[in-house]
């Protein structure tokens, strides 16, 4: 056996290293995130999603604060949104929640645009106003149709 | 006709006999991992072997890996003005199946069949033998620090492999074809998530890790005592582990969302 200390030496830097490698992946790339005790949880209710997914971000003026965590459907069969964002950011209660598309074909994020209430939102709290993802499909429907009745 | 139903019946208690063979020997692998003394330092030259040795190997062609990526699929993508979504291909392909794949391949060819060629010889040279008339298990001695070793090292190996590739698809997409930095970090790192991408990365390269560790030793060990056994085994377990590897890769990727 040759040089033992140097051997450890060497093989100890490989697993720093790769271990390096794994934890660069998971926390980098991965967006793994631990503790989470500075975020709260807002809900916000839409009529249409649209193609809003899991993980989407949520944007101030272009500036991600957080991501959506969960999508469900409530009594009224409406889509909930539950937004995770970085607390202290001071989001006043008539906030709106706008789902907004990055680009023509860019993914969807939801866009909260200030209101100009003092009183903040806490968590667990729900957006007063919201407005649903623009359908491509409806946008046209709707220019197909009011050409047709101008005619 | 008798004899052909008969060869096949044969064929069959063959495969199964071999299979509660290899079958005996992962638990007599994992009996010796418990048992003490824990063979540390052998298991830190295994490691060494079958790890560092690899790295060289590992990170170039996880570069050149990554530079064909970017230079292919930049050159598709951009058929379709979508080259922004370079990053996110490139690190779900890598993270979910180039990464823990192709590190699993290259380690079988570099490190499991150098375990297998020098557990065979130990084994044709009667250095087994003489282990055991000492009292030592060679199971023990031999194999359990080689498989353990090859299991720790091919995550790691993995993670390296993904970090240079993605390097050398920066290094295509970016500096040479002209993608803007940013979008390509950003790409990437909204696309992967780690439940979903990195876990599976991980939990692939540890199985594939686990498979040739087993594999690798186990053929050393049931080897015929000549050179010509010996080459044959190295050559069984490069052959075996491979589609062991791509067969359980498909596996893992069709349960992991079930």
């Amino acid at each position: 056996m040759q040089n033992n200390a140097m051997r450890d030496l060497i093989v100890g830097i490989f697993v720093l290293v790769g271990l390096g490698t794994l934890a660069y992946l998971s926390l980098q790339v991965g967006g793994l995130e631990f503790g989470g005790s500075d975020r709260i949880v807002l809900k916000a209710t839409f009529d249409d999603i649209g193609g809003l997914s899991v993980r989407a971000p949520v944007r101030i003026a272009g500036v991600k604060i957080g991501q959506v965590s969960a999508i469900d459907l409530d009594d009224e069969l409406r889509a909930t949104v539950y937004l995770e964002v970085e607390s202290g950011l001071d989001l006043s209660i008539d906030s709106t929640a706008a789902i907004r598309t990055s680009g023509l074909l860019g993914d969807q994020f939801i866009s909260v645009e200030l209101g100009a209430e003092d009183e903040v939102l806490a968590d667990g709290e729900e957006f007063a106003f919201t407005e649903s993802a623009l359908s491509i499909d409806k946008l046209v429907g709707r220019l197909v149709h009011d050409a047709g009745v101008s005619d | 006709m008798i004899g052909l139903i008969r060869s096949l019946g044969a064929q069959a208690t063959a495969l199964i006999a071999g299979l509660g063979r290899v079958a005996n020997f992962g638990g007599s692998i994992v009996i010796a991992l418990l048992k003490p003394p824990t063979r540390f330092g052998f298991f830190i030259r295994a490691l060494y072997d079958a790890g560092v040795l690899s790295v060289a190997l590992i990170c170039l062609s996880g570069f050149t890996v990554g530079m064909v990526l970017g230079l292919q699929l930049y050159t598709t993508l951009t058929r379709f003005g979508a080259e922004e979504g370079l990053g996110a291909v490139v690190g779900l392909s890598l993270v979910r199946e180039l990464g823990p794949v192709v590190a699993g391949l290259l380690v079988t060819g570099r490190a499991g069949s150098a375990i297998t060629a020098e557990i065979g010889s130990m084994k044709s040279t009667e250095q087994l033998d003489g282990l055991r008339m000492m009292a030592i298990d060679p199971v023990h001695f031999v194999a359990m620090p080689r498989a353990l070793a090859l299991t720790i090292a091919m995550p790691l190996l993995n993670g390296l492999f993904i970090v240079f590739a993605i390097a050398g698809a920066y290094g295509i997409g970016v500096s040479v074809q002209g993608l803007d930095g940013g979008v390509y970090l950003s790409g990437l790192e909204s696309a992967v998530r780690f439940g979903d991408d990195v876990g599976q990365s991980l939990l692939k390269s540890l199985v594939f890790g686990l498979l040739l560790g087993l594999i690798a030793t186990y053929k050393g060990h049931s080897c015929s005592p000549d050179a010509q056994g010996v080459a044959r085994a190295t050559t069984s377990t490069v052959v075996t582990a491979s589609v062991v590897i791509l067969l359980s890769d498909y596996v893992i990727t069709a349960l992991w969302d079930v």
